[in-house]
């Protein structure tokens, strides 16, 4: 299909909101500038789908590739190879105007709430930039809609927040600003970037639960990335597991809950503390070393030189294939074989 | 308008500021009044007038004020002219002609001697011309014959010093310091009293007329003092003033917003735009200031917006732009431009809402530090000789005063005058821009 | 009781001055901690519990409003010592910390190991030799390789250069070590391995630790006793066991039940609305506003009781 033919409504119905094959984005290392130095691998062939209104989460820790995965859905990273549908139609041919549809229809909720607005403008203003890059001219249309959002996030009375700046706001509210910000174009998809872990923990849930309420009333697809797995059940259907530029467990999210297939996904369960006495008269079982560099991955699984489970001549070799255990549940694992 | 509201409420707090903010509002509000009170070609005919003009003035002596603290007061310099009051004259007909009586009157309390004594006579006659005898009475009564001749053409002025008549009549003796001596006193004292001089003119037609000015130079002369070419200083020094203040202001706001869009461009784009900036840069960085500002002042044109153009195109790609630079790309990795570029906001709007407005408090006390900087190179320029042709600046006065060794021959008024006020200048700029430097940049508040 | 603990906080008290008024950051703090006992304080941003720590080990900003109580040290009472004297017996030398973002505070230009040893070579006079022996030491109890030494902070992950850290406050053999929220910029198994230095630590260097931290998840992998702070005062202290069993206070539940679940199905809670300003509090208790328990007592201040050897401000049980 040519990428700019027209989709049928059919089809519309039928392709999943977005779909990525083989994704890879890849940064390219330069020596004194010029000469080339080799490739930071930071997504490395990343397959999935997002349905209408679903939610998933992708879970990593820093360095994984899970941002740059984000950021290549949100169009600020080029992908090096594979492919990114948005409802049937590959990014990589989108016109200029394409990318412009395109972007109010992703809405982007970043972790530092404070660093995420401009710190001198006002509530009003920050709300209405989206508005104005995407061609709204009527101010009255505009601050109907400004007080619409914040209505959605519950930042009421709107008049008490509009004049403000955001240092005058607490974190939680700042994030509900940035938030607003995100569902004021009416997205198809919102992309969370940890949009909690810079908040306290009484506010935490709060605004998770805003999220969440957001996406079921507005059928929003939620992409939210994390490295907390215990705020991922409250929020997420399904759960990706990422580790160093793969994606190395797909999972409902109580089956990896339940059942986690992955060794690394293990680990991760294992390492997330709850609040538990007993936690203090024990020591944690945890993976040695530290996650491998992206721009020389170990060959074959690239958790192998950490996994206790490591088959020698297998795992350092050859990179796993995806097993399916379950319906919905993969694992890029030789153990599964 | 309300963050300006509170920049002047939290510039209230620091004493400093104020002072700052005062002088410079004082030095525009001169300004404005020099600028109206002599319109610039008046300024420019005045300044370049020479004796024409300034033959009421005398030459080189310091400002009037200087009395206030000598205990031995300067002669002030002063004029008397019959046309100005036509009393001073008493007209009787006489034949074709009439006999016209003139006394000049004055009180002379100073406790030394002027520099030079003049009658100008402005006549109207056809043929025969009006015959003049003028007498000089001193306090104590005795009398000096000053003159007797008939004026040869309409405009005739008398000298007391270049008159050898007089000369010879006092006995060699300077007649400006022997008018006003004590009978031999030695060193010669001046008498203070009531002086006049007595006029007796005949004219010999009936539309012929005669008016009388006289002038005493003295050693000091109004607000200012006067220089070389007898040219009262404070025309250049109020004139100095909007100049001096437009040309740091014009060339420090043109630089840094030049240079702030220049380095916001460079740090968004990146790649060979950004190399391209950080080229000129360095080369524009060891290209000598100064001596390119010469050259175009010698070989092409001193006019004053010629090297205020060139001062602003050497400056914009200075060291300031890879300050900026440094800023910009700091902010172009804020998570807000990030947010911004996922909700499909354009390169220039991300440059002009986001990029910029981040570095506006920074830009602000470091644009009125920087007006000082450029009023001095200004002065300094001037003082190479490479001032405009025609201004008069107070670079100009520090050039003229060097040039006639100003300082060897202790007229210190001459160069200390223009050079307080430059100081002044650079002073007040500093002490507002300081505290408004700690009030956009808050963590300098400690301090 | 007849046991002297090794750290006694009487009343301890800090103020700050700005330009909105006075804030009262640390406003009356009561506290005992025992030797080779860790105690958690537990509290949200802006609760006071960094300031809490400068308090402590006395480092001090400039507008400061007020600085008053006691801190015995082993018996001994600091607040008597000038800040020379502070400085040269007290701070690295019995207490030290680790403070927030202290792996991002690394000098860059200095080998780690010469950074570790430096508090060595201030404050025990020994030469640069020993100081690098006693920190490679070090090196090998918080984990790191020991040929770390001569590396640069921009060649270590976070998590090294969060143990370098630690290692650094460690290297003068204090009795006790403040750590203000020392994992909470790392990734999940980063943050396992760094309590499981600490836990190390402890045990093998009988230390005493206070951690300030706003996760009370991660805060059980270390706590003996839990302190929870709320608006510059301590509102409980409890016993690890019973703290995470059940909180007495009612913002220490509202607390614990915010905090989402990896093992359990129970839905977590939010708690409604803000803290109150430090500038402004309330006269009463200051949770009284978002307590769901709250009744007219509340409105005077609450006093400390004690229940089953944990303590508690709360009105409710007098």
């Amino acid at each position: 299909m040519a990428a700019t033919a027209p989709v049928s409504p059919q089809e519309e119905t039928a392709a999943p909101l977005l779909e990525i094959k083989d994704l890879h984005v890849w940064f390219e290392l330069r020596r004194w500038g010029f000469s080339h130095a080799g490739y930071v691998k930071a997504v490395d062939g990343v397959t999935f789908n997002l349905n209408y209104g679903e939610s998933i989460a992708v879970v990593g820790e820093s360095g994984c590739g899970k941002s740059s995965l984000m950021k290549t859905i949100l169009g600020i990273n080029k992908p090096t190879g594979g492919l990114v549908r948005f409802q049937g139609r590959d990014i990589n041919h989108f016109t200029r105007a394409d990318w412009h549809k395109y972007r109010a229809q992703v809405g982007y909720v970043q972790q530092d709430p404070f660093g995420a607005l401009p710190p001198f403008m006002n509530i009003h203003q920050i709300l209405e930039e989206p508005l104005i890059v995407h061609g709204v001219k009527d101010s009255a249309e505009r601050d109907r809609r400004v007080r619409k959002a914040m209505e959605e996030v519950r930042l009421t009375p709107a008049d008490d927040f509009l004049q403000k700046f955001p240092h005058m706001l607490s974190g939680g509210q700042q994030q509900r600003v940035v938030i607003a910000r995100a569902i004021i174009l009416e997205p198809k998809i919102i992309v969370a970037d940890e949009p909690v872990s810079m908040l306290d923990a009484s506010v935490r849930v709060e605004i998770l639960k805003l999220l969440r309420g957001l996406q079921q009333s507005h059928n929003l697809a939620v992409i939210y990335v994390t490295h907390d797995l215990s705020t991922v059940r409250y929020f997420s259907e399904r759960v990706f597991v990422m580790y160093a530029g793969n994606a190395v467990e797909k999972a409902p999210i109580l089956g990896l809950l339940r059942q986690p297939l992955h060794p690394y996904s293990l680990a991760l369960l294992d390492a997330t503390s709850d609040p538990d006495a007993k936690n203090a008269l024990t020591f944690r079982e945890l993976p040695p070393g530290e996650p491998p560099s992206l721009v020389n991955p170990p060959a074959g699984c690239r958790f192998h030189p950490r996994c206790g489970k490591m088959i020698a001549g297998l795992c350092d070799v050859e990179k796993p294939p995806e097993y399916e255990r379950t319906p919905g549940h993969q694992v890029s694992c030789w153990l599964y074989k | 308008m309300k963050t300006i509201k509170r920049t002047f409420a939290e510039l209230a707090q620091y004493p400093s500021a104020v002072l700052g903010l005062v002088i410079i509002l004082i030095f525009i509000a001169i300004s404005i009044y020099a600028v109206i009170a002599i319109p610039y070609q008046k300024a420019v005919d005045l300044w370049r007038g020479g004796e024409k003009i300034w033959y009421k003035t005398p030459k080189m002596v310091p400002p009037a004020w200087v009395n206030l603290f000598r205990a031995e007061k300067l002669p002030d310099t002063f004029s008397l002219n019959t046309l100005d009051d036509a009393s001073l004259k008493q007209s009787t007909p006489s034949g074709e002609g009439q006999k016209i009586s003139i006394s000049l009157d004055f009180d002379y309390n100073y406790d030394s001697f002027p520099q030079e004594l003049s009658l100008y006579f402005t006549s109207t006659f056809a043929k025969k011309a009006p015959f003049v005898s003028a007498v000089w009475v001193a306090p104590d009564g005795r009398e000096t014959r000053l003159v007797d001749y008939a004026l040869q053409s309409p405009k005739q002025t008398f000298r007391f010093s270049q008159d050898k008549k007089l000369v010879t009549r006092l006995f060699g003796k300077l007649p400006q310091e022997a008018l006003f001596a004590i009978p031999k006193s030695d060193p010669l004292t001046p008498l203070k009293g009531k002086y006049q001089i007595l006029l007796q003119i005949t004219t010999f037609e009936k539309d012929s007329s005669v008016d009388v000015e006289f002038v005493q130079y003295g050693q000091v002369y109004g607000m200012a003092g006067t220089d070389h070419q007898r040219r009262d200083l404070s025309i250049a020094l109020l004139w100095g003033m909007p100049v001096a203040l437009s040309f740091g202001l014009i060339a420090a706001l043109g630089t840094s917003l030049a240079s702030m869009v220049i380095a916001a461009f460079g740090a968004w784009f990146g790649g060979w735009i950004d190399e391209l900036i950080q080229r000129i840069t360095e080369v524009n960085l060891v290209l000598p200031f100064l001596p390119i500002l010469i050259m175009i002042g010698t070989f092409y044109d001193r006019s004053i917006v010629t090297i205020l153009t060139a001062t602003i195109l050497l400056s914009i790609f200075g060291g300031s732009i890879k300050g900026y630079r440094a800023i910009f790309l700091q902010v172009r990795e804020m998570p807000y431009i990030e947010a911004a570029r996922a909700y499909g906001a354009g390169d220039a709007r991300i440059i002009l809402r986001y990029l910029l407005p981040r570095i506006i408090p920074l830009l602000i006390p470091a644009l009125v530090t920087g007006i000082p900087g450029y009023v001095f190179l200004e002065a300094s320029l001037a003082v190479l000789g490479l001032g405009d042709p025609v201004l008069p600046t107070w670079g100009k006065i520090i050039q003229d005063a060097e040039f006639n060794g100003a300082l060897f021959n202790g007229l210190y008024y001459w160069i200390l005058e223009p050079a307080a006020l430059l100081m002044i200048t650079g002073l007040a700029f500093s002490m507002l821009g300081f505290s408004l430097d700690r009030i956009f940049n808050p963590r300098l508040r400690g301090l | 009781m007849t046991t002297q603990p090794l750290l006694r906080l009487e009343d301890l008290t800090l103020h700050f001055r700005t330009g909105k008024g006075v804030v009262k950051a640390v406003d009356g703090i009561n506290f005992d901690l025992g030797y080779k006992e860790a105690v958690v304080v537990l509290g949200e941003s802006g609760c006071g519990k960094s300031s809490l720590a400068k308090a402590i080990l006395r480092l001090l900003p400039r507008n400061v409003e007020r600085y008053s109580g006691k801190v015995y040290l082993e018996g001994q009472e600091l607040m008597a010592l000038s800040d020379e004297e502070y400085r040269k017996q007290v701070r690295w030398v019995r207490m030290s910390m680790v403070p927030q973002a202290a792996m991002n505070a690394l000098n860059p230009v200095l080998k780690v190991g010469d950074q570790v040893a430096e508090p060595m070579m201030v404050h025990h006079n020994v030469t640069r030799q020993q100081a690098l022996e006693q920190a490679a030491k070090m090196f090998q109890h918080v984990g790191v390789p020991a040929d770390f030494i001569d590396r640069y902070a921009f060649e270590l992950s976070g998590g090294m250069r969060q143990r370098v850290a630690i290692a650094m406050a460690l290297v003068t053999a204090p009795s006790l070590i403040l750590l203000d929220e020392p994992t909470s910029a790392l990734d999940v198994i980063t943050q396992a391995n760094i309590f499981n230095v600490l836990k190390r630590i402890k045990k093998e260097l009988e230390i005493s630790f206070i951690l300030i931290t706003h996760d009370i998840a991660t805060s059980s992998e270390l706590a003996d006793r839990v302190a929870v702070m709320y608006a510059g005062q301590i509102v409980e202290v409890s016993d690890a066991a019973s703290f995470f069993e059940e909180p007495l206070h009612p913002y220490s539940r509202m607390l614990m039940a915010s905090v989402p679940r990896l093992r359990g199905e129970t839905e977590p809670e939010f708690i409604i609305g803000q803290p109150p300003s430090l500038l402004d509090l309330p006269t009463g208790c200051r949770f009284a506003d978002r307590c769901p328990l709250r009744f007219e007592k509340c409105a005077q201040e609450p006093p400390v009781t004690e229940k089953a050897g944990r303590t508690v401000k709360c009105w409710k049980y007098v």
